[in-house]
């Protein structure tokens, strides 16, 4: 396990290492002068010349990666152009709150999708598999800007139960816990929720229907264990596999929630990326795109690891 | 035949599988019975509906399949047994060995493990206890280092090894019956003889009723007391395994002897008689293998010859001798 685990985070390197260049390369591909959004446009060219060697853009473009690169191996992402606070700082509270909003939304998308998901393959074919797959088909397919300002209608604005946006109390970065924070966190988990909870329905769906299907459990069956039995069996066999895709979908939902984000002013990692493009702020813009990347690989090194841990046949073949 | 306590007896046995668009008519009226430490080889090609008998004696077909007939096993009517009772008869009185033990184990359970959950679902034992049980089974059925070996996942063993733990696990309630559905045909030749030998042993040792499932009459004549003759549902000769050998009455049995004589030296377990087995959702109205059979007269294809009784023991279902 242990090698496994180490083998493949080698594999890890040059993926972290591409995907660092294709950040780095985002604001020379970018149309504009970097420079252009931190002057003013009537600066001196000796201001500007200045600048440009401060930001060390004078020099060529694999130093001027090297360099950025090794700051951002340091912890020193710049500093934000409409803050001016540093960029590391900035990403990491929204980091948690993103973190915290994904981590609700899966936990709430797979319990339902889970239980939803072994329903419909138990009984697939029946009406229990019809309505399981149809709550979801509706999941996958209805848009979230949608569904999230349905939930603010009804919830918000004529019950007054829930607040419709903010991040908690005092526009708090929700590093405290408690009713008074958990309250705000509801409308945009179960929004985000909906997408995951239906993959997961569906893979677990098929999953189990085809578990079900193979000859040791009717092998099981024929040694007398008891429905039950039979069913922690097939719930074993599925687990590698849903508990991956879950994994893959808290990954898509740490770096894709810029919708949800938006519609609810919560404040992470999606606010602060459509925050930064409208203010043209390439520093948080480049910093946080890196930090989502880099994210988004150890997710999926981290669901490798834990399914080869807990599917024998996965590392030893 | 007149035995007054089967083992196991089975009565006008038909099986309709209702769930694709047409009745798949797999089982139509087999009666067989089976003696105390008694092996009968249930003998035919493949698609015959040998394994579907074998799954009825146990009830495990996919729900809204139709059973009728009877079937006893150990003294139980096996069609009127509750949920709980059929969970109470699999495994310590009745049990099975697959054809395919690679599909028949679960990939991502230890050995060891389902040999214990089985011990540990029909008797109160520890699992320490089961633990020992299951040494012990893996040491019965000659596996080398049984120790190392219960801690092994299915995907780290050999087909005939596997094989071997399948038969510990079928073994591990004490049953009286074993059902052994084609247990050597997915091995090579060499690890099957020895698989043979390993049940035919068990097999005295437990004094188990046995139903060996085989399209191989070698292997029939290898293991079996009795062999019954299995065509499109039906059973169509019955007899020690001399007479069915020697002297085989049916046509069908006489092509499947006739087959093997021929393949002799190839080796091959490919059954040549000319034709194909008909299509069960369409059954011939007469005799079922009249369009293949060399013989066949007018009447085969109008009515279906009754299995009667022919010589010491034997039973035949065939005009020629109704
Ligand atoms: N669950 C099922 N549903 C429908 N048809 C089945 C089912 N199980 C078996 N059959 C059909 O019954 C026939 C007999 O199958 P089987 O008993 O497996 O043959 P074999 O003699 O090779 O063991 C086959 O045509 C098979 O397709
Ligand atoms: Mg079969």
């Amino acid at each position: 396990m242990l090698a496994y685990g180490l083998k493949r985070l080698l594999h890890v390197i040059p993926v972290a290492i591409g995907v660092s260049i294709v950040c780095f390369m985002l604001i020379h591909i970018a149309p504009g002068d970097p420079l252009a959004a931190i002057l003013p446009s009537d600066a001196s060219a000796e201001l500007q010349a200045e600048m440009r060697s401060f930001y060390g853009l004078d020099k060529p473009l694999p130093v001027q990666y090297a360099l950025w690169a090794w700051r951002a191996l340091h912890g020193d992402l710049g500093v934000s152009i409409a803050s001016g606070r540093p960029v590391l700082g900035e990403i990491l509270s929204a980091s948690i709150n993103s973190i915290i909003l994904a981590v609700a939304a899966t936990m709430i998308g797979f319990t339902f999708g889970a239980v939803l998901g072994f329903l419909a393959g138990v009984f697939r074919g029946t009406w229990i598999d019809r309505i399981a797959s149809a709550i979801s088909m509706i999941g996958v397919s209805v848009p979230h800007y949608w569904l999230g300002m349905v939930l603010v209608i009804v919830f918000s604005v004529r019950l007054g139960w829930l607040p419709a946006m903010g991040g908690g109390p005092g526009g708090s970065d929700g590093k405290a816990v408690g009713w008074d924070y958990l309250r705000y966190l509801i409308l945009p988990a179960i929004t985000m929720s909906v997408i995951p909870m239906g993959i997961i329905a569906r893979t677990i769906r098929s999953l189990v229907a085809d578990i079900l299907a193979q000859d040791f459990t009717q092998a099981l069956a024929a040694k007398g264990l008891l429905t039950g039995q039979i069913m922690r069996h097939v719930i074993r066999n599925a687990a590698p596999t849903a508990i991956s895709v879950m994994g893959l979908q808290l990954g898509y939902l740490l770096g894709g929630s810029i919708l949800i984000e938006t519609v609810f002013s919560w404040p992470g990692t999606g606010f602060l990326l459509n925050g930064a493009i409208f203010s043209r702020d390439l520093p948080v813009l480049q910093g946080t795109i890196l930090v989502l990347a880099m994210f988004f690989v150890l997710v999926n090194l981290v669901v490798d690891v834990l399914q080869s841990a807990i599917d024998p046949r996965i590392q030893r073949s | 035949m007149t035995d007054p306590a089967p083992m196991i007896d089975i009565r006008n046995l038909s099986v309709t599988f209702n769930r694709g668009r047409k009745p798949v008519k797999a089982v139509n009226g087999v009666s067989l019975s089976v003696r105390p430490g008694e092996v009968v080889a249930l003998l035919g090609e493949s698609g015959s509906g040998k394994s579907v008998t074998m799954r009825s004696l146990l009830r495990l077909h996919p729900a809204g399949t139709t059973i009728e007939g009877t079937m006893t096993v150990a003294g139980r009517d096996v069609t009127g047994l509750s949920k709980r009772e059929l969970g109470d008869l699999r495994g310590p009185i009745v049990s099975m060995v697959f054809q395919e033990p690679r599909l028949a184990l679960d990939p991502v359970y230890t050995l060891g493990r389902q040999i214990e959950e089985t011990i540990m679902r029909h008797e109160k034992v520890s699992r320490a206890e089961a633990s020992a049980r299951a040494l012990a089974l893996f040491r019965k059925v000659r596996i080398p280092s049984p120790e190392r070996r219960l801690k092994n996942y299915p995907h780290e063993m050999s087909g005939g090894m596997l094989q071997r733990s399948m038969i510990a696990m079928a073994l591990a309630c004490n049953p009286k019956v074993l059902l052994a559905d084609e247990p050597t045909t997915a091995l090579d030749a060499t690890v099957q003889i020895q698989i043979l030998l390993l049940i035919r042993d068990l097999q005295r040792e437990y004094g188990l009723s046995v139903i060996f499932v085989t399209h191989d009459i070698g292997v029939a004549a290898e293991v079996a007391d009795r062999i019954a003759v299995m065509y499109a549902g039906r059973i169509v000769e019955e007899g020690t395994v001399s007479e069915i050998i020697h002297a085989p009455k049916h046509p069908y049995t006489q092509g499947l002897l006739g087959a093997r004589v021929e393949l002799a030296h190839g080796r091959d377990r490919l059954i040549t008689i000319p034709g194909a087995p008909p299509d069960l959702t369409n059954m011939p109205s007469g005799c079922a293998f009249s369009p293949r059979c060399p013989v066949a007269s007018e009447p085969c294809h109008t009515r279906v010859p009754e299995l009667v009784s022919q010589g010491e023991a034997g039973r035949v279902a065939c005009i020629q001798y109704a």
